[in-house]
Order: structure tokens, then sequence, then C-alpha cells
């Protein structure tokens, strides 16, 4: 409170030096420059976009003999490639952090596991992409593949998970624990009914914040999933996911790199900013009920 | 913490349930570092054969690209990759701190909630939507400069740049508004009652004091630039020559999905070539960035 008399006292005394206020004016053109690109993208996104979405541009396939667009099969990779990606990463995620804050005593195991979790982070989605290639689809015969795609995004996600989860951990109060493993309850116990129901909402945040970070990703994806989505997935779920597909922004780079076609390319992107704006929203919500 | 300890070593030699759930807990930590040994040793693996066959310092120095020929040179791309990251952060880094400045110090809370709130958004979306506005509304606003300096048209490092200066100011916006947050009130107080004005305490107190936080921002804005493929693609014209402001380059990461889809044998194998340079680089970049970490306190979250 001292610090606001005092910076009032000076400010009004001194007199204003017209190098200040151009330091002032400068900050206030940069932050309204940068606040004002982000706000026009955004808007620029959804009005060329949006024109371009219809019932049947969301619900059919493209068909080149009646020229019509449509990105349902890119609709249905990009869901499959979430929910399987999550089924792998999640528990995983969990799992590790739950030991990471729980378990381990062995502090260079620690370290080396918050070492490669950092790791894991700092790597563009291009070297996922090639990685992913080479191990997935080469060496383990998974061809180019929906599944391949999958395997990779789990491995891109892990870190997200992890970090999240362990942060909600650390934030279930100590007495929790004692108090279960005083009445008697085992560890395993104390995790599946005091830990985890605590530390549901982090483990959703982090969920979303991984499905954000797959349904933008573009690089790793056209190397180990491919490229062409024009056709529904055929078969069985095991067929399907054997086949090689490509999620809504590959498609989107498909089409406004390989067939030079922007109305369809704007009408993904502005289906892609929507998706990030509602989980951008959730995320918001979540933080909010969980400080509550 | 010692009581629960008892407790567990009690516990744990009686239920097989325990051990189970204890052995899958390390298994989900492991998988991590497993993931990390199996990435490096594969990048190796395959990257490493045609260095060793063009032999290092051609490859890594040799200024012709040419894979009909067998010339396997990606000096130009590593120069083009340095450049537009470094262009990209130099233009960042102060229009990022002086945003900082007025989230942290300047602006109402409320406004500030709601601005950091857009500057979230805007680290979320997708690159390739990146790429898309860049090709549509950056690079035609380039061509004109092109032709007024009578330059072919085409993609250009300077679209790349700006491209990437757009995606990584969130980045050090947020950490180096965490940074400047972080920074004891006291110490501008006492500026204030030295009697410095309220920019001069922030300028010359907070932000030398958050000097190792804006430094750990600028370290991930480098990392986050420089393995950046899909938008830069669709904005920096893509031939791999040696770069010029105004014309056409082709990064290390661009240059694998640009050649993935035909190349083959040899080719393919120089691919995963270029791939473990940029591993290197990047290792390199998150070495530098751990250290810086530990070195500031100012700092915590990336």
């Amino acid at each position: 409170m001292t610090g606001e008399v005092s910076r009032q006292t000076v400010i009004t005394v001194k007199k204003r030096r017209p190098l200040e206020t151009l330091l002032y004016a400068v900050i206030l053109v940069v932050s309204i420059g940068v606040v004002g690109l982000t706000a026009f993208l955004i808007v620029y996104i959804l009005i060329q976009g949006i024109p371009a979405i219809s019932v049947k541009f969301l619900t059919t396939a493209e068909n080149p003999i009646l020229k019509t667009v449509g990105i349902f099969p890119s609709i249905v990779n990009t869901l499959y490639m979430v929910l399987f990606t999550l089924l792998i990463s999640v528990p995983l995620g969990v799992g590790g952090a739950i030991y990471l804050n729980e378990y381990a005593k062995n502090r260079r195991l620690v370290g080396a596991i918050e070492f490669a979790t950092e790791t894991l982070s700092g790597i563009p989605s291009i070297l996922y992409g090639v990685f992913g290639y080479v191990f997935f689809c080469v060496l383990l015969r998974l061809n180019v593949s929906l599944i391949a795609g999958v395997l990779t995004l789990s491995i891109m996600v892990l870190p997200i998970l992890m970090r999240t989860t362990q942060e909600t951990l650390k934030a279930v109060p100590q007495s929790y624990r004692e108090g279960a493993l005083g009445m008697g309850a085992t560890k395993w116990h104390l995790i599946r009914t005091i830990l985890l129901p605590c530390s549901l909402k982090g483990i959703l945040t982090g969920v979303i914040l991984s499905i954000g970070r797959m349904v933008s990703e573009s690089a790793a994806l056209l190397l180990v999933a491919g490229g062409s989505a024009m056709y529904m997935p055929r078969g069985n779920l095991f067929e399907q996911m054997s086949h090689s597909g490509s999620t809504l922004s590959v498609e989107l780079y498909r089409y406004a790199m390989s067939r030079g076609d922007n109305k369809t390319a704007f009408g993904i992107a502005a289906i892609l900013i929507i998706i990030v704006i509602a989980l951008n929203l959730l995320t918001r919500f979540l933080a909010g009920r969980l400080n509550r | 913490m010692s009581e629960t300890q008892s407790i567990i070593a009690v516990r744990k030699g009686k239920s097989g349930v325990e051990r189970t759930m204890n052995l899958l807990f390390l298994l989900c930590g492991l998988t991590a570092v497993v993931c990390v040994v199996f990435m490096t040793l594969y990048m190796v693996v395959a990257g490493g054969p045609i260095i060793a066959k063009v032999g290092f310092f051609d490859f890594v120095f040799g200024r012709t690209w040419n894979p009909e020929n067998s010339q396997f040179g990606i000096f130009p791309m590593i120069v083009s990759s340095i450049a537009a990251t470094g262009g990209a952060v130099l233009i960042a880094l102060p229009c990022g701190v002086l945003v900082a400045v007025f989230l942290a110090k300047l602006a109402p809370d409320r406004i500030a909630a709601a601005l950091r709130a857009l500057i979230d958004l805007l680290a979320g979306i997708p690159s390739v939507v990146y790429g898309l506005l860049g090709a549509i509304l950056l690079v035609p606003l380039i061509f004109n400069l092109q032709t007024a300096l009578r330059l072919p048209t085409s993609g250009n490092l300077l679209a790349a740049m700006l491209i990437l200066v757009i995606m990584i100011l969130p980045t050090i916006i947020s950490v180096s508004e965490t940074a400047i947050r972080a920074v004891p009130k006291e110490y501008e107080d006492a500026a204030l009652a030295l009697g410095s004005t309220r920019l001069q305490s922030i300028f010359k107190v907070s932000i030398p004091a958050a000097k190792s936080g804006i430094v750990a921002g600028i370290v991930l804005g480098t990392g986050r630039a420089i393995g950046e493929a899909m938008a830069v693609i669709m904005v920096a014209g893509n031939a791999a020559i040696m770069p010029t402001l105004l014309g056409p380059v082709r990064l290390l990461t661009t240059s694998i999905p640009i050649e993935w889809a035909y190349s083959s044998g040899t080719h393919r194998d120089a691919l995963y070539g270029i791939g473990l340079a940029l591993f290197v680089m990047i290792m390199a970049i998150n070495t530098i960035f751990r250290k810086t970490l530990k070195k500031g306190g100012a700092f915590d979250d990336g």
C-alpha cells in the first residue's frame, strides 16, 4: 500500500518527461497491436470459413464426379485418433504421475523420469513424425496407418498428461493421505478411493489440453498416418485403424497446398478454430471449478 | 512423513495387489524414459548412416542439396533455419516483453485477464491455420514489395519469420509476464521511493531482475520456432538455396515433409539425416534451457 501512495505522489510531483510519454505510447501501441492482430486473425478465419461449412460439407466424403467437397472421413479419422490416443496415453500419463508423486523414493529415478518428460515436450512434431515412421511404420510393420498415428500421438501428449496430473496430486492435502493410511488403508486403496477422485478435474484439464494438441497436429501425422482422406474408412475397426487416413489439420494442409482449394481449407480452419475456442473455454471452466 | 512410510513398509509385504500396482505405476513412470531412449537411438540409427556415407563435414557444410545427383549438403537449410528463428526471436522479444510489462504492471486486472485469455487462444491455433493465413494474407503483401524491387515473387524468408513471430509471441509473453510478476514488490517500491518514475522502476529494476525468466522465454521460443514445419512450408517458397530476406528459403524442418512423399533409398536416408541434425540442435537448445532455468529462480512454469 505504501508503494501505491508513494508512486502516485512521485508521479504527480514530477514533471512528465516526453521520453516517458513516448515509452507509454509504444507499450500501448504494441499491446493493442498484438491483441488486435489476434482478434483480427480469429475473426478473419471465421468469416472466410463459415460460409464453406454446411451439413453436406460435414456429413459427406469428397466426390470428384459430382464435384462436391466433404470432410466427413477426416472428422471420423480425427475422432478415432483422439479416442484411441486417450485410451493409451491417459493410463500411462496418470500412472506415471502417480508413481512420481506417491511411490518414487529414488531421487535419480525421479530425475531421469522428469528429464525424459521435459525432453519429450521439447521435441518438435516433425521429429516425432520421423521417429514414428522409422519405429512404428517400418520396424513394427504397422505401415502408414491410423494406428501408427495413434501410437505417435500417445508419446507426444504423455508429458502434458503427466504434468497436469502431477500438479493436481501435489495439491491434494497431505493430511488426506495420512488419514487414510492411518485408518489402515493400503496404498492402492488410498490412490483408488481418495487421490484419483480428488485429482479428477486436473486429469480432465490434461485430457482437454491433449485433445487440443492432437487436433492441431499435422507434421507428424502427415508422415505416419498419411495424407488422403477422400474415402470413408472401410471394414471392421481393426481394418479401419490399419489404413492410412488424414485428420482435419492434415486435410487442411492437403487442400491448401496440393489442391489450392482455399475455400475448403478455410472451412476446415474455421472448424479447427471453433474446436480450439471450445477446448479453451472448457479448461477455463474446469480451472474455475477447481479453485472453488 | 516417517509415519506413513512405516505403514507402507508393513503393508507392502502383505498384499499381491499392492505389489502389482506398485510395479504397474513404475512401468508407467518409465514409459517416458523408454520413449526418449528409443527416440534418440532410432534417430541415430536412421540418420547416422547417410552422414557417415557423405561425410560429416560435407553433409553439414555442403552447399548443394541435389538428391538426384546424390549431393546432400544441408548447409543452406541450417543457415535458413537459424536466420528464420533468429529473426523471429529478435522481433518477438521486444514486442513480447512490452506486452508482458503492459499485462503485469500497467493494465487494470480485468483487462489484463481478458487480454491474457485472447493471447492464450493464439497459442492454441494449429500451425497449418497459421500457414494458411500467412499464405493468403502475408505472402501477397510481400509480393507487392518484391514486385516493387523487381525481384521474382515467391514465398520468402521474411514471411516465414513473421509467421514464426506470431507463433512464439504467446510463449514469450506468458513466460516474461510470469517472471516480471515474480519480482518482489519491494524492489520497485525502493526505486520509487528513491524518486524514479513508474516506467524507470519497471525498465531499470523489474526487467533486469526478471532477466533470467525472460531468457528462459527466449530459449523456449527459439525451440518452438526452430521446430516449426507446417506453417513455414506454406509461406517460405521452399528452394534449398542460401537465404536472402526476400528470397525463397527451405528450413531443416520443412525439407522433411516437402520431399517425404517422393523420396526413397538414399534420398530418404538423407531426410533421416536432416532429422538427426535437427534433433541434435533441439537437444542443445533444451540443455541450454534447463541450465538457464536452474540459474534463474524467478521462473516456475513453461
